[in-house]
């Protein structure tokens, strides 16, 4: 099904999509990638620190029938597959958007997905802290938000940023399928293009760029996270 | 003054209750260095928790200098937490912040103005010698150096009280002497009543004025440390103060030899040979069984086991001839022979 893609017809042709087509896709899938990352933080951030605060053997124990609510709701926003996940919140892309096609429309599915896996990102990082550093914390006289705010956050700060990295090549990911329902960006043109039209040179030269991004993300990522990390001598012998 | 009554604490756990303190009563008088010393699992940690109400007694109650911190606000104990802080066996410094911020901590949450704040713990890291290190991650620091930094930060708040628990436990013992060294100065200097749990009986030995000794959730003897260490009663205290084993192990001698087991302050005693005197004067020859001397609170102790081959008399005898001189006890001891 391949053997027409690389024939000089079909080249040029995929040219004339990259040149006019490509930069737009890109810039799209980039701002919704990085717009729908950072409202799922957004939401996220708060929603995995009082699972893990309010659990029964938290620092603020909070009423058992709420945390059961609260992790019901994300289980069942994770289980629900995406492409059905973004057609179930059409009403809700509505009221908030006005429309449920287009570029910016994509972004609120693509935040409802993410933000219950963000949460859940978050909680698994909390619970890596340390417990004597917060027996410390009470022991010194702080208040349940200060622990949240100096201790837990803080003291997960680099294992928070592996684990954003995580999301925001998640959600690149779930851009690109988002071409599905309007949605801008790469994904579309690979779909529009590539799988309706059959210009198989174009929905490889796009999923290319997605490869690349991913990559740029995740390395960046790593990078900044080890040079944040406090706990590896060597990295901070360095700087002093 | 830390006044303890009755404090008993029951954990339920899968396999049902354990009953991890029980009746304990203890008082600290201000400015002391008391030892709370113990096996694991002896309850230790649990006492010590209950001292700032990260545990909550099962009944009983706590009080510093007249509050009774088991009927106080979650909020009003955070402020009483102030007066009363706590070292780690782990050191629990913030990993993520520099030994500066890790000493601020307690202050910026008690809302000091930064520049004050910084002040202060530069102070402080001067006290605990290292003064270089404000820019340092704990990461890059030794074990003794962390707990140092531990320590500045536990004294940010003025305390009335320092809880060590198990603080040297993780040290060499080069660094743990030098840490017990500082919190002794910290005590002399500042006054502040420092409570110390440890396994170790050379911890006690060397820092504490008094001593309880836990077993099994209660406190089966407590005194000065001179006094415990000279006639332990308990079978725990014994095994402590006794670790390479004096009685309850195997000692080479005969079943009919007594045994009478010598304890003087070396201050007095040395320079006397009364062993050699015994057998001149008295014509009773001794035999050292097993001997040793420690330093306590600044004094030499010895204990010496002798085995003596003859009757009561001789016994009897031997023991007046001892302890007629100042500073030395003596008494008959059952110990099992080989």
């Amino acid at each position: 099904m391949f053997s027409n893609a690389f024939t000089a017809e079909a080249l040029t042709e995929a040219w004339e999509i990259i040149r006019t087509q490509f930069p737009l896709a890109l810039w799209e899938t980039f701002y919704v990638t990085i717009l729908a990352t950072a409202f799922a933080i957004i939401i996220g951030l708060p929603l995995g620190v009082l699972l893990v605060v309010g659990d029964k053997g938290g620092i603020k124990p909070m009423p058992k029938p709420l945390m059961a609510v609260i992790n019901f709701i994300i289980n069942v926003l994770r289980s629900v597959p995406f492409l059905i996940l973004m057609i179930l919140v059409f009403p809700l892309t509505r009221l908030i958007i006005g429309t449920t096609v287009g570029t910016v429309a994509s972004i609120v599915p693509l935040v409802i997905a993410a933000f219950p896996f963000v949460a859940r990102l978050v909680e698994s990082c909390l619970r890596e802290v340390n417990p004597n550093l917060i027996e410390m914390a009470q022991s010194t006289g702080a208040t349940p938000f200060q622990i949240i705010c100096k201790v837990l956050i803080p003291e997960s700060v680099p294992s928070l940023i592996n684990n954003f990295t995580v999301a925001i090549t998640t959600i690149l990911g779930y851009s690109a399928m988002s071409g599905i329902i309007g949605g801008g960006g790469l994904g579309k043109i690979a779909i529009n293009y590539g799988y309706y039209r059959y210009k198989y040179l174009v929905m490889f030269l796009a999923v290319i760029l997605l490869i690349i991004l991913v990559q740029v993300f995740q390395t960046l990522g790593t990078k900044f996270a080890i040079k944040t990390d406090k706990r590896l001598k060597n990295q901070t012998a360095k700087k002093n | 003054m830390i006044e303890i009554k009755n404090l008993s604490k029951i954990f339920n756990t899968a396999d049902g209750e354990l009953q991890a303190l029980k009746d304990v009563s203890l008082s600290i008088p201000d400015g002391d260095i008391f030892g709370i010393i113990g096996m694991s699992g002896a309850g230790k940690s649990t006492l010590v928790r209950c001292m700032n109400m990260l545990e909550r007694p099962t009944s009983g109650t706590v009080e510093v200098d007249g509050v009774n911190l088991g009927a106080l606000s979650q909020k009003e104990l955070r402020e009483q937490r102030h007066d009363i802080t706590m070292i780690f066996q782990a050191f629990n410094l913030l990993m993520q912040r520099n030994c500066l911020k890790n000493i601020m901590f307690p202050l910026e949450l008690s809302g000091m103005p930064r520049a004050q704040a910084k002040q202060k713990a530069m102070e402080l890291l001067e006290i605990v010698g290292l003064p270089d290190k404000a820019k340092a991650y704990p990461a890059q620091l030794s074990g003794g150096q962390q707990q140092r930094i531990a320590i500045a930060r536990a004294l940010t708040t003025n305390p009335k009280v320092l809880l060590c628990d198990e603080a040297t436990s993780a040290l060499d013992p080069n660094t743990t002497n030098s840490i017990l060294e500082l919190i002794r100065d910290i005590n002399k200097r500042l006054g502040i009543t420092v409570v110390v749990i440890t396994h170790q009986m050379s911890v006690v030995e060397s820092i504490c004025k008094h001593v309880a000794i836990l077993d099994g959730g209660e406190v089966v003897e407590q005194g000065s440390v001179e006094e415990v260490f000279a006639h332990p009663k308990s079978q725990a205290a014994k095994n402590l103060v006794f670790p390479e084993g004096e009685e309850g192990t195997f000692v080479v001698g005969n079943q009919d030899e007594h045994f009478i087991r010598v304890v003087y302050n070396g201050a007095y005693a040395a320079g006397k040979p009364m062993i050699a005197r015994l057998a001149l004067e008295k014509g009773i020859e001794a035999n050292i069984s097993y001997a040793s001397t420690k330093g306590i609170s600044g004094k030499a102790f010895g204990t010496i086991l002798l085995s003596i081959s003859g009757d009561e008399n001789a016994v009897k005898e031997t023991i007046d001839y001892l302890t007629q001189e100042p500073g030395i006890e003596a008494e008959e001891v059952e110990v099992n022979v080989q």
